[in-house]
């Protein structure tokens, strides 16, 4: 098996890779859609502006290749900002069309705490399988975001608190996407990924 | 709740680890990777390493530190030591790093921390700051240059500056307190985190667990940093964590 990473020049991929690595599952690192149609899985990393890294995945013809993969059933994960690009809009600096395969907005934090929402958090499961199984409880993972989800659909598989409940995990069908980074977040993140690779 | 957090710092020079340190079970205490591996272990939160390398030419060994080290433990990296242009950021970021800590090259260069958070992000850019009372003028001073030089800026308006300008995180020390082990100056954290916005690392002068407690309540600090005290084995972070959390103080366990 073998995880493919879409490469969009935004952030840095070697984490994923790296822990990809170290619990033994191979993975390569593409932006082109012909090498990446060679993946068992997809990961959508990322980290940066939204309008940004959505316009180099239209340019790089990612996008529909991302959205034809899904119509394939290849298991996508999408982390951080990798996350909010499949959802339909964000409001990050004016308001940008994302990806569109997951029904929700992204929107600025509106709470009085610090910003970004940086560090360590409790992840309160709703949808255990098949993400967050094996972890210990409670679970505690790494964030580092500005802006967060709103979805009114039964896909979210966790929340956090932030002075409020935060959406940050989502699941249907064959698509994933976690707001953290399970990259930086010890054994608890590993084992995520591992539960992600096992699909 | 977000978690408080409790991040060892290790002083790297040339690739070894400075301090002597004393762990148990550890084949190669001078090694950073093995040192970070332990301290990942023990509930550490974050790591930083701090490059203090004098010469040029050594200074690419910690590329190679930073490489080893993300390649075994998956938690949040920072690198701070010698960092003066983009360059040197990108260089550590793709390296494996999550983070860069500038201190000297902030102050003499300030558009080097706008052009950094542009590039890569407020979130990796984290600027240190050395800070020293001034007993005349009531406040406190920048130190630069490892605390050699006084920059005669005030503390806090540089901290309002660093966040202005798109640094993610202050990574705050304050030399009257540093080695002294009589706790963190809670005035100072104190005031820097109620003047801004961005987390604030606390640093300097830790020596019991009520240290740590004083400084993330009453200091408003978002997390503490330590160096010899968790290299000596004088307090297991651990043990720490679960003093902390019975002080009624969020942490990761």
């Amino acid at each position: 098996m073998r995880i493919g990473i879409i490469d969009y020049g935004m952030g840095n991929l070697h984490s994923v890779v790296n822990a990809l690595d170290f619990i033994g599952v191979s993975s390569f690192i593409s932006n082109e859609p012909t090498r990446l149609l060679q993946a068992d899985k997809l990961i959508l990393p990322g980290v940066g502006a939204f309008c940004d890294a959505i316009k180099q995945l239209n340019d790089l013809e990612l996008s529909s290749f991302i959205e034809e993969s899904v119509h394939r059933k290849t298991p996508l994960l999408g982390i951080c900002l990798g996350m909010q690009l499949l959802f339909e809009t964000s409001y990050e600096y004016g308001q940008h069309e994302g990806l569109g395969l997951l029904k929700g907005d992204i929107v600025p934090f509106n709470v009085s705490l610090k910003i970004p929402h940086m560090g360590w958090n409790q992840l309160k499961i709703n949808k255990k399988q098949p993400l967050f199984i094996n972890l210990p409880e409670p679970a505690h993972v790494y964030f580092v975001h500005s802006y967060h989800l709103e979805t009114s659909e039964d896909i979210v598989s966790a929340t956090t608190q932030y002075e409020k409940e935060i959406q940050i995990a989502v699941q249907k069908d064959n698509i994933y996407g976690l707001q953290f980074h399970p990259e930086k977040s010890g054994e608890v993140g590993l084992e995520i990924i591992r539960n992600f690779t096992k699909l | 709740m977000l978690c408080k957090r409790i991040i060892p710092c290790l002083d790297v020079n040339q690739g070894r680890v400075v301090k002597g340190i004393q762990f148990v079970n550890l084949i190669d205490a001078g090694d950073p990777v093995e040192v970070a591996k332990q301290y990942n272990k023990n509930h550490a939160d974050e790591i930083v390493f701090l490059d203090i390398t004098a010469s040029h030419e050594g200074r690419d060994t910690i590329l190679d530190v930073v490489n080893q080290t993300a390649k075994e433990i998956f938690i949040p990296l920072t690198v701070g030591g010698g960092i003066r242009t983009t360059e040197d950021i990108k260089k550590i970021l793709r390296a494996g790093a999550d983070k860069v800590a500038i201190n000297s090259s902030a102050v003499k260069n300030p558009h080097l921390i706008n052009e950094g958070a542009k590039q890569y992000g407020n979130q990796c850019i984290v600027v240190a700051i050395d800070a020293k009372r001034n007993t005349e003028k009531g406040s406190w001073d920048v130190y630069i240059h490892g605390g050699r030089l006084n920059t005669n800026k005030d503390a806090i308006a540089w901290a309002k500056e660093v966040q202005q300008r798109g640094a993610g995180e202050i990574l705050l020390t304050s030399m009257d307190c540093d080695g002294t082990k009589n706790g963190y100056d809670i005035e100072l954290t104190k005031k820097v985190s109620q003047a801004v916005g961005i987390p604030v690392i606390a640093s300097g002068g830790a020596g019991t667990p009520q240290h740590f407690s004083d400084v993330l309540t009453e200091g408003y600090a978002d997390a503490a940093l330590a160096a010899s005290l968790f290299h000596f084995g004088e307090i297991q972070i651990l043990e720490l964590k679960n003093y902390l959390k019975n002080e009624g103080i969020t942490v990761r366990p």
